[in-house]
């Protein structure tokens, strides 16, 4: 497919990483933000192949994985209602909740449904106007468009039957708190090509000046990684510390206007907890007073538990690039993608899952 | 979840008024109606980004043949060179 095979090739693949092996003279730690992108580094086996000096951490770039527990529980008690059609994307189906997981809840006769597109539940609402149709809308800057439109769209014909149950994160707030902390070792980011798509990078070129750290806005494909990672390393072994763009061809400075400006009519940000993290201040999205009447949490009155998070899961570290998932004392034993403690265990994005189907052994090179 | 998908545009449908613009979209062999709403000015032949159901961006094609024409002619040299010229083209 164009726009896909062109950056599978193996020989350029292979160019690119000996290129990166020449270049980084002293050892650097850099980090990948998108959970898509670090499945596409150990999936391909670039991760095993990088030069020792140039360690690769994986971020916390998982939109499933960062869902708190307590938003994982309003979801649950939605999703039992017998008035309510919960849709959501299908990674969530297995996330634990403090009791149980949407899977067991549609499996007990809850009508929990997948769906590949907020439109498609929007489309639901439509059919069926007895049914009460509820959208999880979780996600980074990347999906928020599609809820926020789902949602400009249900106002705009009326539909009374269908929400959002809001809990969209934004990623600028996450590389701050990791490129602050005292204890990261992290010295560069890959940013992740398709948040930037939609909102642009100038808060990336912020943050770039402001930590004094090198960023390069970078693609999903093998070509691409290797090559945001060459340009990476090039600022390092130079020492600077700029917002570079390797993903030009669909990332422009300011982003989707149009995109942006849908956002600011439907959403406002908001402080927000992180699963592991905390609360993070102005790192969340939730309805403004306009669409208030779409909110599922007030709609339902839903009021949310305040509940602990296995001890035993260490994705707050694992998302921070502190711990590697191969690191982790439960990790292939008290927890699998079978029986996860935590949501990166689970996640298609997730770096323990990643970790799991992909690197328990060393891998060669296999980018097509 | 970020996860996007390129795909041709075979056809903009006219839309209603107060419906969502979409388009027949192509992925390799398959073809689906695609929302378009977020990326004006969209012609047959060109490329968009799909996410969830809609395109966020359309592809810009002068901007990918640069950059692959720039990849396929660096040479080993420049590519384990730290003095010399940027990556963009």
């Amino acid at each position: 497919m164009k726009h896909l095979d062109e950056y599978r090739d193996a020989r350029l693949a292979k160019r690119l990483l000996s290129g990166i092996a020449k270049i980084v003279r002293s050892p650097h730690t850099v980090m990948e933000v998108c959970g898509g992108q670090t499945h596409t580094l150990v999936r391909s086996g670039i991760l095993d192949q990088l030069p020792e000096n140039l360690k690769v951490v994986h971020g916390p770039g998982c939109p499933v994985c960062v869902t708190p527990m307590e938003e994982i529980d309003e979801a649950l008690e939605l999703a039992a209602r017998p008035e309510v059609r919960f849709c959501s994307f299908g990674d969530m189906l297995r996330v634990p909740g403090s009791r149980t997981d949407l899977s067991t809840i549609r499996s007990q006769g809850g009508d929990v449904r997948i769906v590949y597109s907020p439109l498609d539940a929007l489309e639901m609402a439509r059919r069926d106007r007895d049914r009460q149709v509820v959208f999880f809308a979780v996600g980074f800057e990347t999906t928020a468009p599609a809820t926020a439109l789902a949602v400009w769209q249900a106002k705009r014909e009326g539909l009374t039957n269908f929400s959002l149950l809001v809990s969209h994160v934004l990623v600028p707030p996450a590389l701050e708190r990791i490129a602050g902390n005292p204890n990261s070792k992290v010295q560069g980011f890959l940013a992740a090509g398709h948040v930037c798509t939609v909102v642009g990078f100038e808060d990336y070129e912020t943050l770039a000046s402001h930590y004094r750290i090198p960023i390069v806005v970078t693609g999903f494909e093998p070509v691409d990684l290797l090559q945001g990672l060459w340009m990476l390393a090039r600022q390092l072994e130079q020492g600077r510390y700029e917002l570079e763009n390797q993903y030009a061809r669909v990332v422009r400075r300011n982003g989707n206007m149009r995109a942006r400006d849908l956002l600011a009519e439907v959403y406002e940000v908001c402080d927000r907890p992180w699963r592991g993290l905390g609360i993070l201040p102005r790192s969340g999205l939730r309805l403004t007073a306009a669409y208030r009447e779409f909110d599922a949490r007030s709609k339902f009155g839903i009021t949310g538990s305040v509940s602990a998070e296995p001890t035993e899961c260490r994705s707050g570290d694992v998302l921070q690039g502190l711990l590697s998932p191969i690191d982790c004392p439960s990790f292939g034993l008290a927890c699998t993608p079978d029986t996860p403690l935590g949501a990166p265990m689970v996640s298609s994005e997730g770096a323990c899952a990643a970790y799991f189907h992909h690197r328990r052994q060393r891998r060669e090179l296999a980018v097509v | 979840m970020c996860l996007g998908i390129p795909g041709r545009i075979v056809e903009v449908a006219s839309s209603l008024s107060d419906q969502l613009e979409t388009a027949t979209v192509a992925f390799g062999g398959l073809k689906r109606p695609i929302c378009v709403a977020l990326v004006p000015d969209l012609r047959p032949g060109d490329y968009v980004l799909v996410h969830a159901g809609i395109a966020i961006e359309k592809i810009d094609e002068k901007q990918a043949a640069e950059m692959l024409a720039y990849l396929q002619a660096i040479s080993d040299g420049e590519l384990s060179e730290l003095t010399q010229g940027e990556m963009s083209p």
